[in-house]
């Protein structure tokens, strides 16, 4: 499944990083906490957070996230979506909580 | 010029995690105790106990950093000082403005009282004062320079509420006039698995919460006199002027 793949599903919004609707998902990982993803995030994950600081780039660069969605329609920097863009990295947004986006990414890749 | 004992982080009763023995009176007359020279006020998201320990501690020939260890949106506790008392007003009408309207509750939390020089309450913080604000850790940054402020990330080596636990590694432009260690290592120990802070003066500080903690971990300023502008040159290394962490 590739990220163009959720989109419409999710009901996700594209804030930036166009180039990388392609990435391939293996997966999912949630956390707020930066320390933690790069602790434990795994190549081609989708993260989901609530974070919009521009490390989050950094960080789904160092581990070669597939996508950002930043929930609860919080807004991220400039400096975030710029890096996005650099990195071809998608930042999607979305309405839910995390709880409720996770349990349907959960649910649509169980379906694959 | 001469060698100056500071203790940059010390929480006041204030802080809801705060003892209740840290008063203006008891933090200055432990700290003249432990032969201090400076100190610095930094509770949480807080100013309001600093005029009167400026006062008291004044009257003992200490001199004090005002400011308040403030937790930026991602969680990041950053100390910001001020130089003046006009600064430090604008600064707390800042944490006021930005502090969501979220209650304490002193029993799961802990009191959050500000006291006069006879342990009288006069000021009980109703907000919930171990929140985030609403500004994150840049625009909190742009905003105490603004105000001519000094802004350091606070216990930068900590699993918690640091730099690197919040957002993971140092953001590429950051802009910090020093960078705090906690007690818990020292600066070369830190710089030995993040070479990266090097670039920035570093600082290790107590952050005490009870009387005792105060002093326990500090910083030597080689300055003129203990003041906020030979503060500023000591951490930028300007004139002669330097730290020393030992
Ligand atoms: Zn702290
Ligand atoms: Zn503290």
């Amino acid at each position: 499944m590739k990220i163009t793949d959720i989109l419409t599903e999710l009901d996700l919004k594209i804030i930036s990083g166009h180039k990388g609707l392609s990435n391939e998902i293996t997966g999912g990982y949630v956390s707020d906490l930066l320390s933690d993803v790069i602790g434990n995030a795994k190549e081609g994950q989708v993260w989901i957070t609530l974070q919009t600081h521009q490390n989050i780039i950094a960080v789904g660069s160092l581990k070669d996230i597939s996508a950002i969605i930043i929930v609860k329609g919080f807004v991220p920097e400039t400096a975030t979506i710029e890096k996005s863009n650099i990195e071809n990295i998608p930042l999607l947004s979305t309405e839910l909580d995390t709880f409720n986006i996770t349990g349907r990414l959960f649910e649509l890749l169980q379906k694959e | 010029m001469n060698f100056f004992r500071a203790d940059l982080h010390i929480h006041t009763v204030l802080s809801p995690c705060g003892d209740l023995e840290m008063s203006p009176v008891n933090i200055v007359s432990e700290a003249t105790m432990k032969g201090l020279d400076i100190i610095g006020i930094t509770d949480h998201n807080t100013t309001r106990h600093c005029e009167l320990i400026n006062k008291l501690a004044a009257e003992k020939g200490i001199f004090v950093m005002q400011g308040a260890e403030v937790t930026t949106k991602e969680e990041v506790h950053c100390l910001a000082f001020f130089e003046n008392t006009d600064a430090l007003k604008k600064f707390q009408e800042f944490l006021d403005h930005n502090l969501p309207e979220i209650m304490n509750d002193p029993a799961k939390f802990g009191y959050q009282v500000q006291v006069d020089e006879n342990d009288n309450v006069v000021y009980e913080e109703k907000k919930l004062l171990i929140n985030a604000i609403s500004k994150s850790f840049e625009e909190t940054e742009a905003f105490t320079h603004s105000m001519n402020g000094i802004f350091i990330p606070a216990h930068i080596n900590r699993k918690k509420n640091s730099i690197y636990s919040q957002l993971g590694l140092l953001p590429g432009n950051l802009n910090a006039d020093a960078l705090e260690v906690s007690k818990a290592t020292t600066p070369e120990q830190f710089a030995s698995i993040h070479p990266e802070i090097n670039g920035f003066p570093l600082i290790r500080n107590s952050d005490a919460h009870w009387p005792g903690d105060i002093g326990t971990a500090f910083t030597v300023f080689f300055l003129k006199k203990p003041s906020f502008a030979e503060i500023r040159l000591a951490l930028k290394g300007d004139n002669g002027r330097k730290i020393i962490v030992e």
